[in-house]
């Protein structure tokens, strides 16, 4: 019975953004939903994710499965025959674990600030956002991913928060590539990768819709 | 191999609070699989060196020693316990299943802890009517999920009961203390049942915190935050 697999999503999440390309990596075969969240929720939504109602939310044979890690750790356990996302070794498992989990913790709420405060909370914000950096930055050392030979769970936890960069520098005043030119590499280096650059959303297109969201929360 | 040698074989340490929820589920998770191991007790307000170390990024307990392996974050810990030692297993086979006692797991610490700690235990007035509001909804949410069965886990103990197991016990101080009742008997039934089952289940059972310094404790941490009390 051939597999029914659906990715209920918005192409600005980051989240929805790593389901995309973990399904991509395991070359799964997938119909791509989009929510608008501007709207109504639709039914589906509310049906699959009851608890959160959010996005994304993969439906594989009827059976919804919510939260990105917790999707992609489902993905991996699914589709084991390609493209491993975790490792095998328990300890590795867990060094993956934390440092997605960290990226979920930091990462996601300190970006935000960078496109919604000013003034001293911007600095702020600019420090905390600096400090990930350079954690992640020393995590990945020299090794070409996080996942170490291969883009794996981290990379991929990761990955999608790279959008938002140019927009961060520009309305932060910094630079990534001056600072932290190992993650910029880094970044670069994925998007090689098929996989990356079909589910990343465009740094430009991201860059408008945070402008426009700025204007209506007054700023400029 | 001699006794000696035996005994270096695996080394397992937990670093812990005596009042730590989350130190908990990693002390009840070793002794659920029958997994020896040692405590390093530490005081918060005085971090050992050793967790410093150890936890840099978050500086926090629980942390997992393990033939000088480091592992940090309570679920994270739950997560290579249980595919190390594989009596006992707390997640099932089931990817869809497993992905789900995950779902629970974390939904118990992202929303009802915040919910019930955040909301309620630290507040008061208008903002903790509004924090039980909150809690009353997402304990709906475990109530529809835990109807039906013995635990979350199903007819055993699994992770998500390990992850929520703290409703079990520091929730009651926490009602006493706000005088509000939140697993109320008549509105949580399944809920209710599955509290009194995870509190007197082997292992489970003898290793509670103290209630009456949990009770000390939070009643500080409550006045602190409402600027009540006297600033040390």
């Amino acid at each position: 019975m051939a597999d029914e697999v659906t990715l209920l999503d918005y192409w600005l999440s980051p989240f929805g953004m790593r389901v995309k390309i973990a399904l991509a990596e395991k070359e799964v075969k997938y119909e791509y939903s989009e929510q608008n969240l501007m709207n109504r929720k639709s039914d589906l939504l509310l049906k699959m994710n009851p608890v959160y109602k959010k996005i994304p939310v993969l439906v594989h044979n009827g059976k919804p499965v919510c939260e990105s890690l917790i999707i992609l750790q489902y993905i991996d356990a699914v589709w084991k025959g390609k493209a491993p996302l975790l490792p095998s070794d328990p300890y590795e498992r867990a060094q993956s674990m934390f440092w997605a989990d960290f990226i979920d913790r930091k990462v996601h709420d300190i970006s935000k600030k960078l496109w919604t405060t000013k003034g001293e909370e911007l600095e702020a914000a600019k420090k905390d956002f600096f400090e990930c950096l350079e954690l992640l930055e020393r995590e990945l050392g020299e090794k070409p991913y996080f996942g170490g030979e291969a883009l794996g769970y981290v990379d991929i936890a990761l990955l999608p928060f790279s959008c938002g960069f140019y927009t961060y520098e520009t309305i932060g005043d910094f630079s990534i590539e001056a600072q932290f030119p190992k993650i910029r590499a880094w970044v670069d280096r994925c998007l090689k990768k098929e996989s990356v650059a079909k589910s990343l959303a465009e740094p430009a297109k991201v860059h408008g819709f945070i402008l426009e969201t700025r204007k209506g929360l007054g700023f400029d | 191999m001699d006794e000696r040698e035996y005994n270096m074989a695996e080394e397992v340490k937990v670093f812990s609070t005596w009042a730590s929820p989350f130190a908990l589920r990693v002390i009840w998770a070793l002794k659920l699989k029958g997994v020896e191991f040692d405590t390093v007790h530490e005081d918060l307000i005085n971090k050992s060196p050793l967790l410093l170390q150890y936890n840099p990024i978050h500086k926090k307990v629980p942390v997992l020693v393990h033939d000088g392996k480091v592992i940090c974050e309570s679920l994270v810990i739950l997560e290579y316990i249980d595919e190390t030692w594989k009596q006992n297993p707390l997640l099932p086979e089931d990817p869809h299943q497993k992905a789900n006692a995950r779902f629970w797991a974390k939904f118990g610490d992202d929303k009802v802890m915040q919910s019930i700690g955040g909301g309620v235990l630290l507040k008061e007035g208008k903002e903790q009517e509004e924090g039980f509001a909150a809690s009353m909804e997402n304990l709906k949410y475990l109530e529809d999920e835990i109807r039906g069965k013995k635990f979350f886990g199903g007819e055993t103990i699994g992770l998500a009961d390990i992850a929520l197991g703290w409703l079990a016990h520091y929730l009651d101080i926490v009602e006493e203390i706000v005088g509000l009742k939140l697993i109320d008997q008549e509105k949580f039934p399944s809920l209710a049942a599955w509290k009194q089952e995870f509190a007197n289940a082997p292992i489970i059972r003898e290793n509670w915190p103290d209630r009456d310094k949990l009770a000390t404790k939070y009643v500080a941490m409550r006045e602190a935050n409402l600027g009540k009390g006297t600033p040390k």
